[in-house]
């Protein structure tokens, strides 16, 4: 007995429900649409809501990119792209620009994103309130009735106990003026890159079973307070010890036998690409 | 270039497959799906049952891939099943017409129909039978002869036996309300996210899929006093049912024109509860309720904890944890719980740098204050 596998893997009848709750999230901005999360032959909480995304919403004219914690090679990574090449036949690029469909675990990448580009985040925790209200019944209701005190006092509480906002990755935020959502653990860093983004972004929580989406040109603000203003990791004065860059977010890197850190680009694949731009502007130079 | 840990994924990942594959191999002994099919019966049931699909080859299968671990096979057989289309929902399955193979009742000696133990650990001595080292085809082969010489011996009825169900005895007389069948179509909750409140059959969906373990083990925790539900089983009953789906197309449906499409071999349970309730008067009355167990296959543990969980969430005002229906239902998948738990293997660099960013943030401006 053998089996070819479907293409893009799901059933079409399962696509199609994706492809709505899809739609649904895109007209209600930071709205968490349930959806029947499929099982899937990654496991549970290693990006089967993004997964999910990417194989509904892909064809064959497509470009995938996939990363994981900042990295085109990283484990993860490379087995979710292969996945979906083994079942889609859609060919991977690392290039960002190239990419038609980027999928990510947690981060953004440095390039800006086109019109031309849909960004699939995958989520662990959709719901922004979950650790002030452990009941989703409860969250659901003070979501449709506007009710975000309980995140506005957890920044409050922080300030009151450290003198400032000590949120880490997935600092909540405000789509379209309505919903409170959690971007996906992406850094602080990233959450500008949200705001009027001119890609697509969809965010999957499989094990959450939840769908949601910021459209494109959509107002995203970190919540923070006038005199306690939203801040960014600070990689102040740092820069990356293989290409130079300054101004985004980096991998700390410990040396074991000096104990001191040094700092390199998290996006690996936008290191790569200055490397590469560099040597080529040296070879040229030193030719001519 | 620097070193980063994850990078060089793909060679990574080819090696740790190949690994993977030797390591199932290296003893060049290779066991055949036949083989897990009639003699891991247990295992093959328990698969099925947390997969929720209904197939004892593929579940066979999935066990030999995963090398025996439960947590896999589900997997497999779940991942599985996301790419079958799924066309028809069957037609309500009256448990009455289970083809009964073993049935006890631990509220009554004398049941209606009899007790039937049928094949059953309960009464074994767990010993380690060092016989069984020993094993030979020809003994089995004489063993199997034996025992079908002795079956012959006994009288077998000449039609079907429908065994009644127990509660039925007992509504008669008054002691359980009676209920019309509620046959509308369930949700279901692979097709839907189900919100909460759950409906019943959203409930009872989770469960009969939850994991095996984490279904007993909460069932023994209310059990035990973290809940308000202490039954006596009614019933258990294992056996086939029959499976009959209507014509698609047609518009007039009469019983008789259904498709019988098979049978499957599951566990029902049926257990008893007393509860208290106020009557008219404002006193406290005695009364029962059922709580209400099925699975796929013999796995009578996980039925009758079902049925204490069911029971439990039927009384959501209860400050226990095992009568919260969302602390139960979102935690009991196998698949669920262990891709979530897993998960923290991958890398969070990322998170952590940030973690990392906000701790070092704090502790300077706590400084500067002090200073």
């Amino acid at each position: 007995m053998k089996t070819n596998t479907h293409f893009a893997f799901l059933d079409e009848g399962s696509k199609k429900e994706i492809r709505r709750a899809m739609l649904k999230a895109v007209a209600i901005p930071g709205y968490q649409v349930p959806f029947a999360s499929r099982e899937m032959p990654i496991a549970r909480g290693w990006g089967t809501g993004g997964l999910q995304i990417t194989l509904s919403v892909i064809g064959t004219e497509d470009v995938l990119k996939v990363i994981d914690q900042g990295a085109d090679e990283s484990v993860n990574a490379v087995s979710i792209k292969r996945l979906v090449h083994e079942t889609t036949g859609v060919e991977g690029t690392e290039r960002t620009e190239e990419a038609s469909v980027i999928q990510s675990r947690h981060r953004i990448p440095e390039v800006p994103l086109s019109e031309e580009q849909i960004l699939v985040l995958q989520v662990p925790t959709p719901e922004p309130l979950r650790n002030v209200e452990a009941s989703e019944y409860v969250t659901k209701r003070l979501h449709s009735e506007d009710e975000y005190s309980g995140a506005w006092l957890m920044l409050f509480e922080q300030i009151m106990k450290y003198g400032k906002t000590a949120t880490n990755a997935d600092h909540p935020v405000y789509v379209n003026g309505r919903y409170v959502m959690a971007p996906s653990p992406i850094p602080r860093f990233d959450n500008p890159k949200m705001h009027q983004s001119e890609a697509l972004i969809l965010l999957g929580a499989g094990r959450e079973k939840k769908i949601y989406a910021v459209p494109p040109y959509t107002d995203v603000e970190s919540l923070a307070f006038e005199d306690y203003p939203f801040t960014v990791e600070s990689f102040d004065g740092q820069y990356c010890h293989l290409c130079g860059a300054t101004d985004v977010f980096m991998d700390e890197l410990i040396d074991p036998v000096t104990g001191e850190a040094t700092y390199q680009c998290n996006d690996t694949s936008f290191c790569v690409e200055r490397l590469n731009d560099k040597e080529k502007a040296e070879v040229e130079t030193s030719y001519a | 270039m620097g070193y980063v840990a994850v990078k060089g994924g793909t060679m990574a990942i080819d090696a740790s497959i190949k690994r993977l594959k030797y390591e199932r191999l290296k003893d060049e002994e290779i066991i055949e799906i036949n083989t897990i099919l009639s003699t891991m019966k247990a295992m093959v049931d328990q698969v099925m049952s947390e997969s929720s699909l209904y197939s004892p080859f593929l579940a066979a299968l999935a066990i030999k891939q995963a090398e025996g671990s439960m947590e896999e096979a589900v997997f497999l057989m779940r991942a599985h099943r996301s790419t079958l289309p799924r066309l028809y929902y069957s037609q309500p399955v009256e448990s009455q017409t289970m083809l009964v193979e073993r049935r006890i009742s631990a509220s009554f000696k004398d049941i209606p129909g009899g007790q039937l133990l049928g094949a059953t650990y309960d009464y074994t001595h767990r010993l380690l039978d060092f016989h069984l080292t020993e094993e030979c085809a020809e003994e089995n082969e004489q063993w199997l002869k034996d025992y079908k010489n002795e079956l012959q011996s006994v009288e077998a009825s000449v039609n079907v036996q429908y065994f009644p169900k127990v509660v039925e005895y007992l509504r008669e007389e008054g002691l359980f309300e009676t209920y019309e069948a509620d046959n509308t179509p369930p949700k279901d909750i692979t097709k839907e996210s189900f919100q909460f409140p759950a409906s019943r059959s959203e409930r009872l969906q989770v469960l009969t899929r939850g994991q095996t373990g984490a279904v007993t083990s909460l069932g023994y925790a209310s059990l035990r006093g973290y809940g308000q539900v202490h039954p006596t089983v009614g019933e258990v009953r294992v056996g086939a049912l029959p499976i009959y789906v209507e014509h698609p197309n047609e518009l007039e449906t009469d019983e008789e024109d259904h498709f019988y499409i098979g049978d499957f071999k599951a566990t029902e349970v049926e257990s008893f509860v007393p509860v208290s309730v106020k009557n008219d008067k404002n006193e406290e009355e005695l009364e029962f309720e059922i709580g209400y167990g099925v699975c796929y296959g013999q796995n009578e543990t996980k039925a009758i904890a079902m049925s204490i969980l069911d029971q439990c969430l039927e009384h959501p005002e209860s400050d226990f944890p095992t009568h919260d229906e969302e602390f139960v239902l979102l935690h009991i998948d196998s698949v669920e719980s262990t891709g979530f738990i897993s998960h923290l293997k991958l890398p969070h660099y990322v998170t952590f740098q940030s973690k990392l960013d906000s701790i070092r943030q704090v502790k300077k401006g706590v400084q500067e204050d002090e200073n």
